[in-house]
């Protein structure tokens, strides 16, 4: 058997295993949902000038965040989680000693959480259409739109491996990961759009980190305002390559004592 | 002759300051089943794991299949076995799901069913290892090392924690790997154990090896001094072959002429229409050796 088959296997093994705990999945996809009803409740009734010029109602502006927060929930923080309890369960110590190589058993469970990501996304953004009349990309637009939801899935999976090396044991992992990606899901606009009295330090913070950057690129796919950068995209990718390279080098396979 | 198996010369491994393996020498054959036994702490596990590829050893030589454990290639991994002390599995997939997975990592694996059959979890097929008993979990761990159909199985304390069926159960199915031909290394703190599955065996005790051998001889246990106690109601007219009187009565002697020394008691005994009372004959068990040996740690758990 082929590498890319042996990861493709494992990929259907992690997929088994997934919708067998139905509690982590059930959460994994009523997250986003929930937090969308419960933002737009909140906050959804006005309009919000996404770019100069460009209004948009809140309720949809939701969709698109709620589609990056349900990425990133399905990616990072879902790997960095369940990869920490397997490695403190002894799991990951067994799979090294088999001649599976590394990158397969790790590529399947980041392209596992892929898979999870496009079909949040989908749900999600069905989810906006059926009840908060939102776009759905098509054309190239929904090529880029791909792109993205691929790109970020990924790299936000590639930080989540990363992460596990500073977490100590499956009870810090919730925390930590939280400690982690929730004040940047704040301080990126996730939750609450940036207005014009927006700090000037939460905008830095924002375009130094690749969340807002993400988000931005998932918005102009489902309303095409602001426009779609590339450079968004790349900022996520060159995130998602230092974690790979962090993860290579600080990874473990043994339970930390 | 064919190359040893594993060779290990030298073995040295420091935590920091701490020494847990000190310079051990060890050589296992093709097709044996050699046993590193020693209390908790003594150092099996952290060679185990130097010879599984787990650890990186501080100094020394070790091969393991011809090749350096520290830098074992993909083909070589796929010959060797391991069940870890403890490990885990996905408690959602189900005992085939399981084996069938890591088959798939070998190049010549052996059938499922036959693996379930091996470690006796037929009725346990279809279950998920969620609801498998920890005996049963830890059939599951062996299952899993024979899926690959391993020429050298490491079994590292296999059964700490069993119950004694569940431990006769266990024995058995070593016994079968042993009939399979496959060469097994083996780490227990149970005496028994070693005596019951290992051709070989290698005490070890603070990071080092103490005595080697077969269980029948390990430690001079063939040559040792045979014990016989005994009490009489009267001693006199007693033949004096070295006896010594213990605290409650009984006499203790040692020999290296056991028949010699009974013929010359039982004969006293018939003249005399008397009896030697409460005899008893032994020689040192295992055990005996084995606590001699460890500075009496056996069994501290």
């Amino acid at each position: 058997m082929s590498d890319v088959a042996l990861a493709l296997r494992q990929v259907r093994y992690t997929n088994k295993a997934f919708w067998r705990n139905p509690g982590a999945a059930f959460f994994t996809f009523a997250f986003p949902l929930m937090f969308l009803v419960i933002f737009t409740s909140l906050l959804g009734s006005g309009t919000i000038e996404v770019a100069p010029g460009v209004f948009i109602k809140q309720s949809t502006y939701y969709v698109a965040a709620m589609s990056a927060f349900a990425v990133i929930t399905a990616s990072y923080t879902n790997i960095a989680i369940s990869v920490v309890f397997q490695r403190d369960a002894g799991i990951l110590k067994r799979t090294k000693g088999t001649p599976l190589p590394s990158w397969a058993y790790l590529g399947g469970r980041v392209l596992h959480v892929l898979i999870i990501a496009v079909l949040l996304v989908i749900i999600t953004s069905a989810f906006g259409v059926v009840f908060y009349s939102a776009n759905v990309p098509s054309g190239v637009l929904l090529l880029k739109f791909t792109a993205v939801v691929v790109v970020g899935a990924m790299s936000f999976a590639a930080l989540g491996l990363a992460t596990t090396a500073i977490v100590p044991n499956p009870d810090a992992a919730p925390p930590v990961v939280n400690a982690i990606i929730l004040p940047l899901l704040f301080l990126s606009g996730i939750f609450i759009p940036f207005g014009v009295d927006t700090p000037e330090w939460i905008r830095t913070v924002a375009r130094v980190f690749p969340v807002k950057h993400f988000a931005d690129a998932m918005r102009a796919g489902f309303y095409g305002a602001p426009e779609f950068l590339w450079r968004d995209v790349l900022v996520v990718a060159i995130w998602g390559l230092a974690g790979l390279i962090l993860a290579a080098r600080f990874f473990t396979w043994e339970p930390k004592k | 002759m064919a190359e040893p198996v594993i060779q290990v010369r030298g073995l040295r491994k420091s935590y920091g300051e701490v020494e847990a393996v000190r310079g051990i020498d060890l050589t296992v054959e093709q097709g044996e089943v050699f046993a590193l036994l020693g209390p908790n702490g003594a150092g099996k596990t952290t060679t185990v794991e130097i010879l599984e590829g787990y650890r990186q050893r501080t100094a020394g030589e070790a091969h393991v299949l011809s090749k350096d454990p520290a830098k074992l290639d993909r083909a070589t991994k796929a010959r060797i076995g391991i069940v870890l002390q403890s490990t885990g599995v996905d408690p959602f997939l189900t005992v085939r799901e399981t084996i069938d997975m890591y088959r798939g990592y070998y190049p010549h694996p052996r059938p499922v069913d036959e693996v379930i059959e091996v470690v006796g979890l037929k009725e346990k097929r279809d279950a998920r290892v969620n609801k498998l008993s920890g005996g049963q979990q830890r059939r599951l761990d062996v299952a899993i090392a024979l899926a690959g159909d391993p020429e050298l199985l490491f079994l590292d304390e296999p059964t700490t924690g069993f119950d004694p069926s569940a431990r006769r159960n266990a024995w058995q199915i070593v016994r079968n790997l042993i009939s399979l031909g496959k060469t097994v290394f083996l780490t227990t703190h149970y005496m028994d154990e070693a005596q019951y599955l290992a051709k070989r065996v290698a005490v070890i005790a603070k990071g080092v090896i103490v005595a080697e051998g077969p269980p029948a001889t390990i430690g001079g246990r063939d040559t040792a001094q045979t014990v016989i106690r005994f009490r009489v109601e009267d001693g006199q007219g007693l033949p004096s072959l070295g006896q010594v009187p213990l605290g409650d009565g009984t006499l203790e002697l040692r020999t290296e002429h056991p028949t010699k020394v009974l013929h010359e008691l039982t004969v006293w005994a018939l003249d005399r229409g008397g009896e030697l009372e409460a005899v008893e004959v032994y020689r040192p068990t295992l055990e005996d050796i084995y606590l001699e040996l460890t500075g009496g740690e056996a069994g501290a758990e």
